[in-house]
């Protein structure tokens, strides 16, 4: 799959992969050691981060799960 | 005036495995739509839920009469958030997606959960919701008809593309355990849908 950024998705298989590993092996089986994955992650949003500005994606200050508060409980 | 929608499916998978494949679900062979996927935020709070941000762009296929909508040199892709909480506590994973542009259009909001289901360990429970919404002067009615017509058939794909992220990881899942054996991934959904 392709990232927006379009420089920016060898970065973002490569820490797909990983996250991936991690979330499988480590994280649902409640695995809190470490998170293998920083580095790449932080490679890959510089990159993506940039992709978004440039191509002024509406995304800055959008709030987690906003559309959400109004909503009744599922 | 919005557009309300809701059903309740089994997925014949484990919880686990729906959760990993849900990330892993694009690209898929009915996923031509959805342009690009990116995670731009992600987080373990204290008490171990997994937050997440996808940024997704997708093509935006209008039929002929709404196209009047869309001046010329507007963006046709549509930029959509999907924003998700995971919790392998309560065994549930939680998502709310909604279009970033052209919601003047129309604004779709989508809500959905999978929980793992008590009575069958084997399976996981998924209540979908709807809300779909347009503010064009005078035309908002069938704008909504469409939009919830589009969102049916999309779910659809969505689900088959689910499946099929769910078979490739349990062809891998099974390849390691079964050494040598072939194994052909059967349906994995449980009953259709019956709204």
């Amino acid at each position: 799959m392709n990232s927006v950024g379009e420089g920016c998705t060898d970065l973002k298989r490569e820490y797909d992969q990983c996250f991936n590993r991690w979330f499988a092996e480590k994280f649902l089986k409640g695995d809190r050691s470490g998170d293998p994955c920083t580095e790449t992650f932080r490679k890959y949003q510089h990159c993506v981060q940039k992709a978004i500005k440039e191509k002024d994606i509406p995304i800055d200050g959008v709030e987690f799960m906003g559309p959400n508060k109004d909503k009744p409980e599922s | 005036m919005v557009k309300y929608f809701s059903n309740s499916t089994d997925i014949r998978s484990t919880w686990d495995h729906v959760v990993s494949a849900f990330w892993q679900r694009y690209p898929n062979p009915f996923s031509t739509h959805v342009l690009t996927e990116d995670v731009v935020y992600r987080e373990v709070t204290a008490d171990h839920r997994l937050l997440s941000r996808r940024l997704l762009t997708k093509t935006n296929r209008l039929p002929r009469w709404a196209e009047r909508f869309f001046p010329s040199g507007m963006s046709r892709s549509v930029y959509i958030i999907e924003d998700s909480i995971v919790d392998p506590v309560t065994r549930s994973l939680t998502t709310y997606t909604w279009n970033l542009n052209h919601t003047t259009l129309m604004s779709v909001e989508e809500r959905c959960v999978f929980q793992e289901s008590g009575e069958q360990p084997a399976s996981t429970q998924l209540k979908r919701e709807a809300w779909i919404s347009s503010s064009v002067y005078g035309f908002s009615r069938p704008i909504q008809e469409f939009g919830l017509a589009r969102f049916k058939s999309n779910q659809v794909k969505a689900m088959k593309g689910l499946e099929y992220a769910l078979s490739n990881l349990h062809g891998m899942y099974t390849a390691a355990a079964v050494k040598g054996e072939k194994c052909k991934g059967k349906g994995l959904l449980g009953p259709r849908p019956t709204s």
